[in-house]
Formats: structure tokens, sequence, C-alpha cells
């Protein structure tokens, strides 16, 4: 069923006429054309389509439009800001801590929001935290290392 | 001028449209531009002897020079993440004296690239980049004699410095690539005899940079296949048997075409759902209610082995020193042993993907795969098109490991653009990614060995089932061996009951698992220490080199196996890459899962010319090798797999990370060689060795799961009545 569902996108208010059981995901691939959340299984076993709503991690191919109604969503297109790519961002890029790059946004979203509980993890924590995003390229140990130094360069 | 610009959608689109392949000079505009053309004598004759693809057979360029001086290299290799984006462009740059960030990658484009035969094999900087290199040392020569006449000063007086030409004695005289560039057309051929630069001058390659793709990649703006979105464009969902053999019998589509907006498309055996949206268009999949007949093979993955070998083609000897017969006469231990693996996934993040779009007889299609080129002519010959009216374009690609060099969802993409008469994007869900994937084939390996009262090998007789025997063949110094390859991934795939076909080290993961599996086997049963029995049988100084330093990295002290430590190794020579890794692993007896603590992985590749990526891929192979050896195995029954999912087919996790030590071995003497893949060979065996190190129990058999574990603790408890 049609519906308008309002809610804000990467800091900007969104008012969108459409089907309430709609996944999110597609939502945002299509039909807002933000394509930097990818499509890895459709069952939220591999979170490469990971984005923030209120602060939290999500799946997006398992979250519905009717749930986004009034919330606050964070894709990976809004997290530099001014031009200047987050520090976890940044960090991915110096350390190297990516190869294909098709896990990459779901893994910086995850981060992120691990980051917000916790702003000094132990590597223990961050590989709990991180556990269920897959990385086919292995990439894992750089992954941790460049959120240790988000985490570190975030904490100031 | 015109841009031709990789993973810029909009100018891709744009140049797709327009783009003609006999234009593509006229589009290159004027500049300097070094290309390959027919007739010329064969450039590396040692590539092609070497097994590895072959040279461009068309008129097409490797690099150009614009009249802005920006350089663009041309290539049909893709990224896949192995990280050639940066260094083919390093080896460019090195040679033609530019900064790294001036050039610009052009690849997996059948338009614009010269003809490549595909990206797997770690081939890219090995065979791509000496002609490459040609190029490059090509067009510096012409941007010397076109200073020299502009300066007035005679070439030899002349250098080149990051884009400039200037003379050595007085460097204010000087004039830039682009300046050299403009207004000109000049078009040269690819040199026989390049004259290129020494080694030791690098100051680009042998560097780590950071990766180019990166930026892109951390901000969602890297497109993938799935990522280009055309006007007008339809997501297909295509109706799909239940089982590899199934024959559909009947299917009822008026309830999907009743949905508003669906397109329901049939051909042959091609039936498809379309919609503007791709989970509109999955519902109406739904809606089709299809009827398959099942076909009954009473095979699967427990009786695959025997079937396999009850079926296999006759044997032919890979490899033959000494006389077999003869050994078995000087061997007082004589060991047999069979080794199998099952059939692996390739699972990349990113599922087949294409976008095709069909206009005035032309065909584009978007599309992720290994083998744009092999691409463009499987479409070509669905559509009964010519050649030169089917353009591939390949953008990033989420993830290769030898499992897209099929293009079934190209193909799949364009005819449905041909029957739609509008763009099509094709993306196969992950169910739809297990069951058409092109798995590393189910193999056994049987062999016969005898050590002699020293404790030498002295016959090896090996016999390799569907895995191939290019990387069977043993390295050890041992009088009296003989390898025979019955069948091969490439050769065999008929006698699979799905799919099979290249993954990542190729024949290498299967037979180093048996043939390291088995060395520390003999070592065992020598009473000796699996490196010292290794290091009798090592003759190649560069291996017996890794290994020194894999030893002396890790810690490695003499004692035989099992020591109660869990510490494994395992060592191999993969074509021209000589590699050895030694690691520690836990076996938790309650649960019989492993855990490998800490890895040494050395690697001897011959020059490096990007360390920190030949780091990031010796790291990669670690870790995925870990699946292989732990986890992933695909189940199934009557061509009906069982493991479509990554809830039931595990991927390593972040849980499974051991500490990593990787150690490049400097080696200017040998040109690169393959570094996307060796490594992971060595992992199957590795942890076998390491297990059996823990617990005294031998696997013969991948993965090691958990429940095999478990029930081989069981056993071994009930054997030695330990309960």
């Amino acid at each position: 069923m049609v519906d308008t569902i309002e809610f804000v996108l990467n800091r900007k208010p969104v008012r969108l006429q459409v089907e309430k059981d709609r996944a999110l995901l597609w939502v945002l691939r299509t039909d807002l054309g933000l394509t930097g959340t990818k499509f890895g299984c459709g069952t939220g076993a591999c979170g490469t389509c990971t984005v923030i709503i209120n602060q939290e991690a999500v799946r997006s191919c398992q979250i519905p439009m009717a749930d986004v109604k009034s919330k606050e969503i964070l894709t990976i297109e809004g997290l530099a800001m001014n031009g200047r790519l987050h520090p976890l961002q940044q960090a991915f890029v110096d350390n190297n801590a990516l190869q294909c790059g098709f896990c990459t946004p779901g893994m910086i979203l995850n981060a992120y929001s691990l980051l917000l509980k916790n702003s000094a993890p132990t590597e223990a924590e961050i590989i709990a935290g991180m556990e269920e995003n897959l990385c086919r390229c292995g990439s894992h140990i750089r992954i941790v290392q460049a959120i240790q130094t988000a985490a570190k360069q975030m904490r100031g | 001028m015109k841009e031709i610009k990789m993973h810029n959608p909009e100018s891709s689109v744009a140049e797709a449209l327009s783009v003609d392949r006999r234009q593509f000079l006229k589009i290159l505009g004027g500049g300097i531009i070094v290309y390959f053309a027919p007739g010329l004598p064969s450039y590396a004759p040692d590539t092609i002897a070497a097994g590895g693809p072959a040279l461009p057979k068309d008129f097409n360029a490797f690099l150009s020079i614009a009249e802005d001086g920006r350089v663009s290299c041309f290539t049909g290799k893709v990224e896949m993440g192995q990280g050639i984006v940066v260094s083919l462009a390093q080896m460019l740059a090195e040679e033609l004296d530019v900064p790294l960030g001036s050039v610009n990658m052009v690849m997996g484009d059948t338009d614009l690239c010269p003809w490549d035969a595909g990206t797997y094999g770690s081939m890219s900087v090995k065979y791509f980049g000496p002609p490459l290199r040609a190029a490059a040392a090509e067009a510096r020569a012409v941007l010397i004699q076109l200073a020299g006449e502009r300066l007035g000063v005679a070439p030899e007086r002349l250098e080149t410095k990051s884009g400039i030409v200037c003379e050595k004695q007085s460097p204010d005289k000087k004039v830039s690539y682009g300046e050299l560039a403009k207004g000109k057309r000049i078009e040269r051929q690819l040199p026989d005899k390049p004259s290129l630069k020494a080694i030791s001058g690098f100051t680009i390659s042998g560097k780590s940079p950071l990766r180019t793709d990166a930026v892109l990649k951390v901000t969602g703006t890297a497109k993938y296949a799935g990522d280009i979105s055309l006007p007008g464009m339809l997501y297909a969902r295509i109706l799909r048997p239940p089982a590899h053999g199934a024959k559909l019998l009947e299917a009822e589509t008026s309830a999907a075409e009743k949905i508003p907006g669906v397109q329901v498309v049939r051909e042959r055996d091609l039936i498809a759902v379309l919609h503007s949206r791709p989970d509109e268009a999955e519902n109406a999949l739904k809606a089709i209610k299809a009827k398959f007949s099942r076909p009954e093979t009473n095979l699967n993955d427990g009786n695959i082995f025997e079937r396999l070998l009850a079926a296999a083609p006759a044997g032919k000897i890979v490899a033959e020193a000494g006389d077999i017969s003869q050994g078995k006469g000087m061997a007082s231990k004589v060991t047999q042993a069979t080794y199998t693996q099952g059939y692996v996934a390739h699972a990349p993040m990113e599922t087949h993907t294409a976008v095709a779009k069909m206009d005035d007889g032309k065909v584009t299609v978007w599309a992720s795969t290994q083998q744009p080129f092999g691409a463009q002519k499987q479409v070509a010959e669905a559509l009964s098109l010519p050649l030169q009216n089917v353009r591939i374009i390949t953008p990033f690609l989420g993830g290769g490991f030898g499992g897209k060099n099929d293009n079934k969802q190209a193909v799949e993409a364009a005819r449905l653009a041909k029957l739609t008469g509008k763009p099509v994007q094709v993306a196969w869900t992950r169910a739809e990614e297990f069951f058409y994937d092109t798995f590393q084939p189910a193999a056994v390996v049987k062999v016969e060995s005898g050590l002699d009262a020293s404790n030498k090998i002295v016959f090896w007789d090996y016999h390799v089932y569907f895995a191939g025997g290019d990387k069977a063949p043993s390295f050890y110094d041992i009088p009296h061996k003989k390898t025979t390859a019955y069948g091969s991934w490439s050769e065999s795939r008929s006698s699979h009951p799905f799919g099979t076909g290249p993954w990542r080290g190729p024949n290498g993961n299967t037979n180093t698992f048996a043939r390291e599996s088995h060395m520390d086997e003999l070592a065992t049963k020598a009473g000796m220490d699996p490196l010292s029995f290794r290091l009798d049988h090592v003759q190649d100084k560069r291996l017996l080199r890794v290994l020194d330093s894999a030893a002396k990295a890790f810690g490695w002290s003499s004692a035989p196996s099992p020591s109660g430590k869990g510490r494994g190794m395992a060592c191999g020579i993969y074509k021209g890459t000589c590699i050895a890794a030694m690691g520690e692993a836990d076996v938790d007896k309650s649960s019989g899962r492993c855990q490998v603590k800490r890895l040494v992985c050395v690697q001897d590749v011959g020059q490096v010319v990007n360390p920190e990526g030949a780091k990031m891929q010796m790291e990669g192979c670690a870790m995925m090798g870990l699946g292989y050896a732990l986890s992933e195995i695909t189940r199934f029954r009557d061509g009906e797999i069982l493991d479509l999912s990554f809830d039931t087919y595990q991927l390593p996790k972040f849980s499974w990370m051991p500490k990593i030590e990787t150690v490049l071995i400097e080696n200017p003497d040998v040109p690169p060689q393959e570094g996307g893949e060796p490594m992971i060979t060595l992992m199957g065996a590795l942890v076998a060795n390491a297990i059996f190190g823990a617990i005294g129990v031998r696997f013969h058999e991948l993965p090691m799961s958990p429940e095999r574990v478990l029930k081989a603790l069981n056993e071994s408890r009930g054997k030695s009545g330990k309960g």
C-alpha cells in the first residue's frame, strides 16, 4: 500500500510516496539513486547493505519503509562532510583496508555505529562488533587496524 | 576533446552511445598514442610459451598522452580488488616518467582496450606489465625526440622527469609532455626491443602508494555493474530450475502478467519478469507457477568422490623422473594415502550482475566479468551480432576469484535488452550465485610413497583426479617420481553434476593439500621435524631461502609432529613464485572448532611492483584459504544445491583472524611473478598439519569442519580407550 513517508536522509528531509512494505535497500538504490549501499544477500546475512538508522547499524534489506517513518538515516554517501572524509573513511584509505570495496560501505557504517557506543573498543570488541559483516577478499586485519586508527583519532 | 574515463558512469553512458570502435583514434584526438598492430613479430614469445595470455591480435592502444598531457592506460584487465588499478599504473608511470596521479586507467572496455584473454591466474603484472612498459618506453623516446626539436637540443642531452623533458645540464630548459603532445598526432607501434629503465633507478615501482580506488570505495561512489542506471531501465528476475538437470514442464505466468508494470518475457529456455523496480520484479517472479522434472542421479556430496573415480578419464603422465618400481625396491617404509576436497564456491560479495542496452543493432553491456572479451564473443553469438556491434564495459568488480569468467548474466541481460527493446539489469540473487557458480571441482589425490632406511623419500607415485596436473608434480628432490593426472578443471567439466571452473589458485589447492599433508605424514613416519624433513628434500635455492626466512620469522624449533603444540607448515613453488607458511592452531576439543592463532607467510615473487599490494594479496589468500580449510564445501543432492546462503555456507569471519605476519623476499633478479594466488594454496595442508600437531589426528579430507574434527576426536578416543 502506498503511503507518504517522511524521514531524514543524510541530514536532509525526504518525503516519499512509497509502498510501506518495500525494503529500504531498494528504495535507496533505485528510487533515490544512492547506490553506495550494496546488495549482497537480501537476507541480512552479509552486512553489505548496512546503513545507520537513529545511530544504530541496521541491514537495509530487512527494513520495510514503514519502519523508517520519522527516522534519521545515514548512508555511506552522507558520511563525508564539507568535502572531508570521515575519520573512519580516511583510516580505511590510509590502512588499505579494502580490496574489491564491495563490503566497504557496510563495514564503515557498522564500525561507525560501534564507535558511537564505545569510543575506545579493544581489539576483541572490534572483532565481536564486526563479526557479522562479511569480506571475501580477506581484508579483515586491515579493517580492524583502520577502526583502531579512526577510534584513536576521533577520541582526539 | 572528448574525455574517456573509467568509473564515471555518466561519461561511460554517454560514450557507449556514441563510440564506434573504428572511431577510436578519432576520439582520442591528437597527442601521442602507442599501439599494438597486427603483423608485428610476437613481442614476448616467453609469454606464449609459458601458456600466458596472447597479446592483442587487433589494432588497439596501450597508452595515450593527450594534448592536455593527461596519460591514459588502456588494458583489457579488470580491477576486482587485487589492486592492478594501482600496480599497472605504477609500471606505466615509472617507465614514462609521469606522476602516478596523472595516469588514468581505462580497464576492461572492449571498444577502447587491447584484446585480453582475461584477468585470472595472477598474470596481469607478469604478462601485461612487459608490453605496457615497452609502450611507455616508446612514448618516452618520442617525447624526447620531440623535445629535442622544440628546444634545439640533441636528444642525448635531454632527460625526463615527472611529465617534463629538460636539458640535463640546464634543467630550466624544459617542456612538458602536454605541450609536446599539443597539436600533434603521433602514432607509434609497440617496439620490438624497448629500451627500458634499470630497476635500480625506479622511484615509483617498488613503492606502496595508497590505492587510487580507495576514496571512491570508501565514499560509495565507486561504480559496480549494479550501480549503472539507464533511463527506462528494467530490472529482470529469471525463472530458475530447482536443481541442475531439472527440465521445465510448464509455467503459468498469467498472474505475474497482471501485476501493474510487469513485463513477462519468454524465449526458449528463458522466462523472465521485468519491472522498473527490482523488488517488484522479485514479487512477480513469485507469482509464476512452474513445474519442473526432477532428475534422480543419486549423486551427492558424500558419494561424489567414488563416482568421480569411477568416471575418471584416462590418466596422463604429466611429470616423471627415474623409475617407480626401482624406487619401490629401495623403500623400507611405504605410505599410501587418499586426499579429497569437495566443491568450493567463489562467493564474491557482489553477485553476477550486468546491464545491457540495445541501440541500432548494437549492444552495450556493463558486466561484472573477469573476461570482457570473452563476454563480447558470447553476447555476439547469443544475439547473432557481429563482434564489433558488441561493447563490454567493465566497472569495478566486487570480487572475482575465478568465478566471473562465464558471463551467463551478461548474455541474459543482452538477450532481455534485445527482447524488450529497453535497457535491462540482471543482478543475480545470492541463491542464484550459489546455484550457478562455477565451483572449484571436487577432486581426489592418491599418493603412494616410500622412505628408505635413512629417511629419504625414494619414490613418489602421485595420481590426481579432476584437480588438474599443472601444479601437481612434486618439486621435492626424489629420485623416482611420477605424476599422473586424470582430467582437470578445464577439461572435465562434463564429469561434474554442475558448473565447475577455475577458483583462486586453480589446480593448486587440492594438489598442495595432498602434497604438503603427505610430506608431514612422511616426516612423522621418519620421526623427524617437518621442516628438517623438507629441507632434506629441497634443492631450489629460492625456496630454501623462503623456508629459512619463514622459520626465523616464526621461531620454528625442531620437533617431530605431533608435538602437542598445534604447529603446522607448508611450502610450494607456484609457477615462478616461491612460498612458505607456518602457523599455530588450537583445537577446541568440546566443539571441534579449530582456531588458527598465528600465521607467518613468506613469498618470493621476484621484483615487487607494490609491496603493500603484494602483502594485501598474501593476507587475503591466508584469510580466504582458512575458509576452504575449515568450513567451505557445497553440499548437494540430485543436482539440487543445498547451500544457497551464507547461513549454511560459512565464509571466514573476523573472529577467525590469526595474527598474520607477511614477509616479502627481495629478489630484483627475477621479473615480477604471480602474487594474487600462491599463498592460498598452502592453507589446507598448513591447517591439517597444525591440527595433527595439536591433537594427533590426521585429516585427509577438506574442509576440516568442527563436525568432522569432533567426529574424528571421538573416534580416536574410542580407539585409545580413553573415552
